[in-house]
Parts: C-alpha cells; sequence; structure tokens
C-alpha cells in the first residue's frame, strides 16, 4: 500500500511505514519496503534516516535493533547506528560504515508528513 | 649555503625505508640544502608493508604512511607509480621508464626486496602469486573468491602471514615447508614444533620437510602442488613466499660492488662502491649482509641524513628481535636465540597442553640474557628484549633467579624496572628514557607505531610516569564521557540523574554510542531500578536486553528460562519440551545447568514467554550483565559426602540476587562438600559447605583467564553469609569498571583481597549498612522481566518482524536441519520478498 498524494512531494513512489510516535527517540524499527527489509531509525535532532536493516558483517538482517548515537570526525558529529551482532558502526546518512571505508550500506529517501513515516526508494550518493 | 648552490638528490624507490629517509631529511633539514625528487614504482605513496595483512580488514588508506599524498615540505617531490630504468655514475643521471633522465648529486637507492619465487615448473601459472604488495593481496583476494584450498609454499615469517590471509580468505589452507620446521630462522625445533601444533589446531596443515616439485595445471590454471616422496596437494592458489632477493639490478648495471649472496654492498656510513650512491633498506647489505627486517633499514635512513648533513653516524648491525602474532599465537625470537654463543645455557619452559614453549639463552655465569625464544605466550618480550647482552652493550643484569621470567605468572614471575637507557622499541630505536621524556613534554616518540610489539610496554611506561607525577591517566569510558564507570556511578548517585538525557547533557558530549550508553543503562539500573524496557532507557539496552533474549549469528534468538540451582521438576521439564517442539527451537543443556531454547524470532518471543510464565517459569538473565547462575551441587539431601544442603542455599542465593545488574555477569555456585563438585571456586562468589557452616571464595572465573575464587571468610552461618555477600555485590557494582568481572576488579584495587575483606568482613569505611539496604532494595523492587513485558503493550509493540507487516517472518531467516533439530541455514545478502508482500502502517 502506498501513501496518499499531498503535499508535491512524489509521494506515490514512498511506502508508509509507521508513525513516527511508533519510533522511539534514539531507536529504530524494521520495516518492509516494496519487498526490502528497512531499518528506520530516529535521532536526537529529530531526523529519521532509513538504511538497509541488513548487517554484511554478519550476514543478519539486523540494524534496527542496533543502539544509535553520534561519533566526532574531522567532519564533526556523525549519527550512527553500531550492529546489534558485532558492533560495526554505520553512518546514518550515507550508510558509510565508519570502521570500514570499504563498506558502504543502502539507504533510502524517508519523508515524515503529518506525523506519519514514509520511505521511499534507495539513495544514490 | 646559498640558493643557486642547491643541490640535488634523488631517492629510487618509495617503500618503508625511502619514507623514512626523506622524513628524516626534512626533519633533519638536510632539504635546506638539497631537493629531494623520490621515484616509487608502485600506484601509491608508501605503505605500512609490515602490517600488509591487516589491509584485508582496514583497506589501503589505513595502511598509508603518508595519507596526504605528498610531503609538507616544497623541497620535495614526489613521482608515483614510475620506475627507474637505469642510472649511469659517469655522468650522475637517472633513467625513468618514461624516458626522462634526472640529474643527481646524491642518489639514494632504496628498492627493497623481491620474494623469492623457486623456480619449480608451473610457476608462473595464473592462480600463483606473491605476497608482498597492496595489489599481490587485491589479485589474492579475487582469486580466493572462486577458490577452495589454498596453499603457501614456504613456511617462514611471511609464508605464515600469507597462509593467515588464506585462512582468512575462507580457504582451506596448506603450508609447505622444506625444512623440518617452521620459521627456522627465528625458532629452534622445539619452538617450531609448538608452533605448527597451534596452526594446525587452527585448521591448518602443515608440511615441514617438503619440497614442491612442481604446479600442477588444469584448464591452464594452478591446479595443486606436487612434493617430491608424497601426495599431490589439491591448491587453486598458490602463494610463494621463500624466503626474499635484494633488488639490486640498477647497481649490478651500473657496475657497482655487490655483496655475495646479493644485495648493494655498503659500508658503515651505506656509502656504495661510488662515493655518490647510497643504499638502505632491504636492497642494501652493510658488510655483506642484508637485513629483511625495517628497524635496520631505518636505522640506515637516519645513517645517511647523518652522513650528508656532515655528522658521525654509522651502521654497525642490528637487532633482529621480531616478535608477532601469527594466526592468532605469539612468536617472538630476540638476540641469540639458536645459543651460539660460547658457553651459553639454555633455560627452557614448556607446557605442552597450553601450547607453550619459552626458552631463555644465558651467558655461562647465569649473568646476562643472551637471546630467547617465546611461542604461544610472548608477554614477556617486552621486558626481555631490551635486557639482552651483545657485544657492544652489555644489557641488564639478569636476577637470581633468572628462571622466572619465563615461568607462568602464578609461579612467580618478577616485575622489573627498565633503566633509562633500555631500547624499547627496536623498529625506531626509542629507549625508556625517550618516551618518558615526550610524555612530559606532551609529545610522541615513533615508539609503537612499527610493529607494534612493544606498545604493551610503551603504555606501561608513560602510565607509570604520569602516575609518578601525580597525573591521573585517562581511563575515560569513551569519546563521550571523560569518567571511568565508577566515576560516571558517583556523578549519577550523587546528583539523582535517571535518564540518560539528564547525565551525557551534564557531564558528556555528543548523542553516546554502544559503550557509554549500556554503561549508563546499567548504572540506573542499580540506583534507580525499574524495566530495563521502560520508556527512554530501552534505546540505551544493548540488544539482548532490549529484547529479554540472546541474538544468534542469524538474528534470531535463544531464551534461557531460569531453573535456579539447577534443580527442576519433571513436569517443568516437560513444558519446556513441549514449548520446543511447538515454537520449532533447537534446545540444548548449558554449561549453566540450565537448558536454551535457540531460533526463536523476535516475533515470536512473546508468545513463547507467555507458554513459560503460565508454567511458573522466569526470565533467566541469560542476556543481561546481571546475575546468571548459581550452579549447585546435589549437597546432603543425597550425596554420603554432602554435610550441608547446597541445593537450598544455590536456589535461595540465586533467587536473592536474580535481576540483579552489574557491570559485567555475575556468577555463583554451591558446594555441598570441599570435593567442590558444583566447581563454585571458578564462580564470581563460590559456598564451599563446611562441618560448621560455609567458606564464601569471591573472585573467580572461567573463560578465557581462568581465576579460582579466593577465601573471604570462613565457616560462616547463613545469615552471615548472605550479609557479607550482599555487601561484596553491591561494592564490586558501585565500584568496578565496565566488563571487568570481578576477579579483575579485586585484583585493581589497592590492597587486593584484604582491601575486600576490610570493606565487606570488617566494616572499615562504615559502608556495610548502606551497601546492604541497596541490596535489600533490589531484592524488594524485583519483577520477572518477561512477565513485566508481557503485560506491558508499549513495551510488547516492538516484538514484530516488521513494523508494517508484523506477521510477516524475516526471509533473510532460514533453518536446515541437524542431528534431528533446527539450526541456521547459511543465507549471503539481503533477501528481497518483492513487492508482493501487502504492507500497512499500524494505527
Ligand atoms: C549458552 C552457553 C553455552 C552452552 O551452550 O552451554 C553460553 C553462551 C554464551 N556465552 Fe558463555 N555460555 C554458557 C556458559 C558459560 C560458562 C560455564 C558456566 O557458567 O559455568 C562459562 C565459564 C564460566 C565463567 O563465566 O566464568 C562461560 C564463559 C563465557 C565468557 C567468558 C567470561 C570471562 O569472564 O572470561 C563469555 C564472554 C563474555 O561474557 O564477555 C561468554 C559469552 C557467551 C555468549 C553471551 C556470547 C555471545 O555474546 O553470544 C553466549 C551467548 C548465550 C546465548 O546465546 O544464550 N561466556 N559461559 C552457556 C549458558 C549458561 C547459562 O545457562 O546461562
Ligand atoms: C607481509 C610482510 C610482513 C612483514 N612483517 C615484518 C615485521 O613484522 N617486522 C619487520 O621488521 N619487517 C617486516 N616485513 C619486512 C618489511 O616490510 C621490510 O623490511 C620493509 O618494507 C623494507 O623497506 P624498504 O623500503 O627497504 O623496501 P620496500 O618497503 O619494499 O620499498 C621498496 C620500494 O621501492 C620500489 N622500487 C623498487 N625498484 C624500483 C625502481 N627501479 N624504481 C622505482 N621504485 C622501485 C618498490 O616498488 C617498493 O615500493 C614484512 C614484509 C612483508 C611483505
Ligand atoms: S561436593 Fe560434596 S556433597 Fe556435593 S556432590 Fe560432591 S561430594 Fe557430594
Ligand atoms: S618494536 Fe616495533 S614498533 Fe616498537
Amino acid at each position: 500500500m502506498t501513501a496518499s498524494p499531498s503535499a508535491g512531494v512524489g509521494v506515490s513512489t514512498y511506502t508508509r511505514v509507521c508513525r513516527l510516535d511508533d519510533i522511539d527517540v534514539e531507536g529504530g524499527v524494521a520495516g518492509l519496503v516494496a519487498g526490502d527489509a528497512v531499518a528506520i531509525l530516529r535521532t536526537h535532532d529529530g531526523n529519521v534516516y532509513a538504511i538497509s536493516n541488513y548487517d554484511p558483517f554478519s550476514n543478519a538482517s539486523v540494524l534496527a535493533r542496533g543502539i544509535v548515537g553520534s561519533r566526532s570526525t574531522a567532519e564533526g558529529d556523525v549519527p550512527f547506528v553500531a550492529s546489534p551482532m558485532h558492533k560495526q558502526a554505520f553512518d546514518l546518512r550515507t550508510g558509510q560504515c565508519l570502521d570500514d571505508a570499504d563498506v558502504r550500506i543502502p539507504t533510502y529517501d524517508v519523508r515524515v508528513l503529518d506525523g506519519e513515516v514514509l520511505v521511499g526508494p534507495p539513495q544514490e550518493h | 649555503m646559498s640558493p643557486q648552490f642547491r643541490r640535488r638528490l634523488v631517492v629510487v624507490g618509495h617503500g618503508m625505508v625511502g619514507h623514512r629517509f626523506v622524513q628524516a631529511a626534512i626533519e633533519r633539514g638536510l632539504t635546506e640544502t638539497h631537493d629531494v625528487v623520490v621515484i616509487g614504482e608502485e600506484p601509491r605513496p608508501a605503505y605500512d608493508r609490515v602490517a600488509l595483512t591487516s589491509f584485508f580488514e582496514v583497506g589501503a588508506e589505513a595502511l598509508s604512511l603518508l595519507p596526504e599524498g605528498e610531503y609538507d615540505d616544497p623541497r620535495v617531490e614526489l613521482v608515483l607509480g614510475t620506475a627507474v630504468e637505469g642510472f649511469d655514475p659517469e655522468t650522475r643521471t637517472v633513467l625513468l621508464e618514461d624516458g626522462r633522465v634526472l640529474e643527481y648529486d646524491e642518489l639514494v637507492l632504496a628498492t627493497g626486496a623481491a620474494p623469492f619465487v623457486p623456480p619449480v615448473p608451473g610457476h608462473e601459472l595464473p592462480g600463483c602469486f606473491v605476497y608482498r604488495t597492496i595489489e599481490d593481496l587485491e589479485a589474492i583476494r579475487a582469486a580466493a573468491a572462486t577458490a577452495t584450498v589454498g596453499a603457501v609454499v614456504g613456511g617462514g615469517l611471511l609464508g605464515l602471514e600469507a597462509a593467515n590471509a588464506l585462512a582468512q580468505l575462507g580457504l582451506e589452507t596448506h603450508v609447505v615447508e622444506m625444512a623440518p620446521r617452521l620459521m627456522a630462522v627465528q625458532v629452534d625445533d622445539a619452538g617450531g614444533a609448538t608452533l605448527a601444533r597451534h596452526i594446525e589446531s587452527l585448521g591448518l596443515t602443515v608440511h615441514t620437510g617438503a619440497v614442491t616439485s612442481e604446479v600442477v595445471a588444469a584448464d591452464g590454471r594452478a591446479a595443486g602442488l606436487s612434493l617430491k616422496d608424497a601426495e599431490t596437494i589439491p591448491a587453486e592458489v598458490v602463494v610463494f613466499s621463500a624466503g626474499i632477493r635484494p633488488r639490486d639490478a640498477l647497481a649490478r648495471a651500473a657496475g657497482l660492488d655487490l655483496a655475495e649472496r646479493g644485495g648493494v654492498l655498503v659500508d658503515e656510513r651505506c656509502r656504495t662502491s661510488d662515493a655518490h650512491v647510497w643504499a638502505i633498506g632491504e636492497c642494501a647489505a652493510p658488510a655483506g649482509r642484508m637485513y629483511g627486517l625495517v628497524a635496520p633499514g631505518y636505522a640506515m635512513a637516519e645513517v645517511v641524513v647523518d652522513a650528508l648533513l656532515g655528522g658521525p653516524g654509522s651502521f654497525t648491525g642490528a637487532d633482529m628481535s621480531t616478535k608477532l602474532k601469527l594466526l592468532g599465537v605469539d612468536v617472538a625470537s630476540f638476540g641469540d636465540a639458536h645459543a651460539t654463543t660460547e658457553g651459553a645455557l639454555e633455560l627452557v619452559f614448556a607446557d605442552a597442553v597450553a601450547g607453550v614453549y619459552k626458552k631463555l639463552v644465558v651467558s655461562d655465569d647465569g649473568r646476562r640474557l643472551l637471546g630467547g625464544v617465546l611461542v604461544g605466550d610472548a608477554t614477556a618480550y617486552g621486558v626481555l628484549r631490551p635486557m639482552v647482552a651483545t657485544p657492544t652493550n652489555p644489557g641488564i643484569e639478569l636476577p637470581d633467579n633468572p628462571e622466572e621470567l619465563i615461568l607462568p605468572a602464578g609461579r612467580g614471575g618478577v616485575e622489573l624496572g627498565l633503566p633509562d637507557e633500555a631500547q624499547v622499541c627496536s623498529c625506531n630505536d626509542v629507549c625508556k628514557s625517550e618516551i618518558v621524556e615526550a610524555a612530559a613534554d606532551g609529545t610522541t616518540t615513533r615508539a609503537g607505531s612499527t610493529c607494534g610489539s612493544c606498545k604493551p610496554v610503551v603504555k606501561k611506561i608513560i602510565e607509570e610516569y604520569f602516575e609518578s607525577v601525580g597525573k591521573v591517566v585517562d581511563r575515560s569510558l569513551c569519546e563521550h564521557f571523560p569518567l571511568t564507570r565508577q566515576e560516571l556511578f558517583d556523578v549519577v548517585a550523587v546528583h539523582g540523574y535517571r535518564s540518560f538525557d539528564q547525565v551525557v547533557e551534564a557531564h558528556g558530549r555528543g548523542r553516546g554510542c554502544d559503550v557509554c550508553k549500556p554503561a549508563v543503562a546499567s548504572v540506573l539500573a542499580s540506583l534507580v531500578g525499574g524495566h530495563v524496557l521502560e520508556g527512554p532507557t530501552r534505546v540505551l539496552q544493548d540488544t539482548n536486553d532490549a529484547f529479554l533474549a540472546n541474538i544468534q549469528r542469524n538474528g534470531t534468538y535463544s531464551v534461557v528460562p531460569r531453573i535456579p540451582g539447577g534443580e527442576i521438576t519433571p513436569e517443568k521439564l516437560i513444558v519446556i519440551g513441549e514449548v520446543a517442539r511447538d515454537f520449532g527451537l533447537y534446545t540444548k543443556i548449558t554449561g549453566g545447568q540450565r537448558i536454551d531454547l535457540f531460533g526463536a524470532r523476535v516475533e515470536e518471543l512473546p508468545a513463547i514467554w507467555r507458554r513459560l510464565v503460565d508454567a511458573g517459569f522466569e526470565s533467566g538473565h541469560a542476556y543481561g550483565k546481571a546475575l546468571r547462575t548459581v550452579k549447585s551441587c546435589v549437597g546432603s539431601t543425597w550425596c554420603r559426602y554432602g554435610v550441608q544442603d547446597s541445593v537450598q542455599l544455590a536456589i535461595d542465593l540465586e533467587l536473592r540476587y536474580r535481576g540483579l545488574r552489574s557491570p559485567h555477569k555475575l556468577k555463583g555456585g554451591v558446594s555441598g562438600c570441599a570435593r567442590e563438585c558444583a566447581e563454585a571456586r571458578g564462580k564470581d562468589f563460590g559456598v564451599i559447605a563446611t562441618e560448621k557452616g560455609w567458606n564464601l571464595y569471591v573472585g573467580g572465573n572461567g573463560g578465557a583467564t581462568p581465576v579460582h575464587a579466593r577465601l573471604l571468610a570462613g565457616d560462616l552461618d547463613t545469615e552471615t553469609l548472605v550479609r557479607y555477600l550482599d555487601r561484596f555485590l553491591m561494592y564490586y557494582i558501585r565500584t568496578a569498571d565496565r566488563l571487568q568481572r570481578t576477579a579483575p576488579w579485586v585484583e585493581s584495587l589497592e590492597g587486593g583481597l584484604d582491601r575486600v575483606r576490610e570493606v565487606v568482613v570488617e566494616d572499615a569505611l562504615g559502608l556495610g549498612s548502606e551497601l546492604e539496604a541497596a541490596m535489600a532494595r533490589h531484592v524488594d523492587g524485583y519483577r520477572d522481566e518477561w512477565a513485566a513485558t508481557l503485560e506491558d503493550p508499549d513495551k510488547l509493540r516492538r516484538f514484530v518482524s516488521f513494523v508494517n507487516a508484523p506477521d510477516v517472518p524475516d526471509p533473510h531467516i532460514t533453518f536446515r536441519a541437524e542431528r534431528e533439530q533446527s539450526v541456521p541455514g547459511d543465507v549471503a545478502g539481503p533477501v528481497s520478498l518483492g513487492t508482493t508482500v501487502p504492507v500497512g502502517s499500524p494505527r
């Protein structure tokens, strides 16, 4: 089921996944978006991010169950989720693994409209 | 000298030593008078070849020695991806492969070495590799992706590194060594045998005394190694690591003198037979000998810079000590490891069971250390290597019982104060006083930056220095909190904080991480109590706590109901069996006297708990940093030797401390007599029955570093025992570091176990009643976490596969059958369900 069109964002390709309130601040939920398992995570500053739920290090679909936090880098604080399996950290904005420059996971576009979380197609970086 | 007289220095080779040469030239002012041009054949700037194997984990960038790609000095020019084809000492010119010709005033050869590939038939087939550059590793990785078996020809230091890499890449791995033992250069026969046993126990196959006669081909690719007088080994990936040869071809073509066994012959100042040509690193042979380690190369680089500045430096030989971790096994060799010195004596400690072999070579009077070999446990290396006596250095006099230096810690072991001039880092020639001076100036030395084997000693020296001047050493929890766990505990207690936000805003920075959040959650649990999934604290929990179960490799969870003291009725056993059967769970008796049910999907957990809770079970906290089990023996009820009812006490203690959150997990045990069938002394707290009551032991554990618990107090009545235990556990919870079990915690206290006894038994701090009150609060506040979750829709909300398709099982989780039970199936890569599954937003 897809969201009803509104407010000029190409909503028709977006899946309505849950209400914003369904996601704990600095917590996450797993959603099914066009058949993909997607982790949707919410940060303290009110942002919502969607990344693949699949942790390539452990081969398990678990990232929505990781701990969300921030890591300081040369470019400032990066919001990240640590895999619950072996703790590798992923940048929520880009899917880049912060512990291994060679690993990056897919991210998805997210919109919050009227308290509903909509997840769109995978993003290019 | 004025600028018009600037001279040009050309360096051939931008490897580890070439790079060090340029660095030293800049730092020591040689670029004030010289323009430096560096020509490197590899496509990237110098990188840490010593750590080459970690390329697979950290990638190329992390290995770079010059991450900026250029030197911070405009007078140095770096030309990469270009080989030097030759040079002419007559015209002082260098010819580059792209046809350019460069004039030089001084030429430094730093061309390193190349792996030696024995000319066996088939050595050039696709599938054959060497192990020297990042490009080599990339090619090996690509080939390994479609291969199942690999073989390394050569069982020396580098061969074992390569074997390690092949095993890491998932290949079944063979090591083929011509000599009768592994690492023939560094270790002796017994050490080599210990190493081989270790390596074989990791699943690699070692063939010693084996001569490779041919690489067998199939479809035009390598398919195996045929050995002389032995079976052929199948292998699609073959790595040759049979030693190295100095890259001296440029010097040879230019007519310079070479050493008999290869390498550019140089004098003590690293000058070749041509006065304007120098050679350093693995391509050079000072006094006819080449050195296959980086430290001597660095020393040569410094010597040449010194010579060009008119200084007196000279290179007269180097320490060939090595310490490394090969396939997880510590191996070290230093000084005269083979006892070739006249009159040398050997002291050997061997523990075949633990796979440890240690040998010291000492002088005939037993006063001087000449060398040694350590396999399986090389912790003593940092202390031993600086003590070694050489012809030019008397070393440090040995203590009266030098064997104590290699005995396991429990049987002696001495702390040695290193003298100031002791060389701590052999790679970079840094001695103790330089490290202390740098610490005092707030700068750093190069110590530890190359092979890393000296790091523990360097760290200790720095910590000792700071402690000696009364400064506190940084033991911060993580980047978000400049506090130890104990300090965190104190600020939370003093300020009465109740949430992570309050704590991080007042005492930390950023938004926390997977280290500090669970630590704060544990502190809040100890001080505030309440359910771990309550409101904002649930996002602080590790996944195990967040789902009140233990995560498994495929993302499912295991469920462990509490079975206090290991005692269980037949009815309850039947319920566990039925639940496991109905949900298709794998069952196993754990090492903790209870039953683990594996393979539950997140969305199945509440239904499983419902069945268990209804039958009178509760959470066993197998997931939390909390009390796990109190193991019992059957005791006086049945056992003909038992003197007290150990089962009753184990049950009482397990129920008293269940749910108690702590810095690390806690385990207990109670034995009914001194025969100790409950292995109570292997637990954080252990109780052993006596004729008069109970003996209480504390600070034991199993795991990687087993420790026996030690007697805290004897012949206690049950009430006193419980009082002491309450105090002991609360004292630990308040003051231990994150993930520090009771044994290292007791060790870390000034005064150790005596201090614990003062506080717990003698109540020297007057804290006794406060600690008991804290425990009483815990006991009163305890509620089963599973039952409480089942009653609360807000907590249950999260136990779904997908928030918008709560009944669709995660397709990524699959199972297969093994020994009549279901176990995780193998799935590689994310699994997509396609768009056919209807999803909706929950309201
Ligand atoms: C299930 C079990 C193995 C089994 O099939 O028997 C087990 C399984 C795990 N153990 Fe264990 N240990 C189990 C008994 C033990 C024992 C034996 C005992 O308790 O008598 C020991 C040695 C005793 C000890 O702890 O001192 C033991 C020493 C460890 C250690 C090393 C602790 C140490 O201080 O060195 C770890 C690692 C850690 O905790 O950091 C560990 C960690 C783990 C973890 C949590 C690893 C992980 O993160 O996945 C495993 C997950 C449990 C799960 O999925 O349910 N497990 N583990 C046992 C569960 C007992 C129970 O009923 O709760
Ligand atoms: C896997 C592995 C593990 C090791 N582990 C250790 C260890 O634990 N401890 C230790 O001390 N040592 C170790 N070593 C050895 C250490 O890496 C070498 O001693 C060190 O790299 C030597 O430095 P170098 O500059 O002389 O040679 P290199 O680092 O090899 O640099 C030489 C450079 O010159 C270039 N070059 C050659 N010919 C030309 C030309 N004609 N024109 C332009 N460029 C040219 C080469 O391409 C290369 O980049 C290890 C080596 C390997 C491969
Ligand atoms: S510890 Fe003692 S009482 Fe307990 S089972 Fe063993 S022998 Fe019997
Ligand atoms: S001894 Fe190798 S880095 Fe110090």
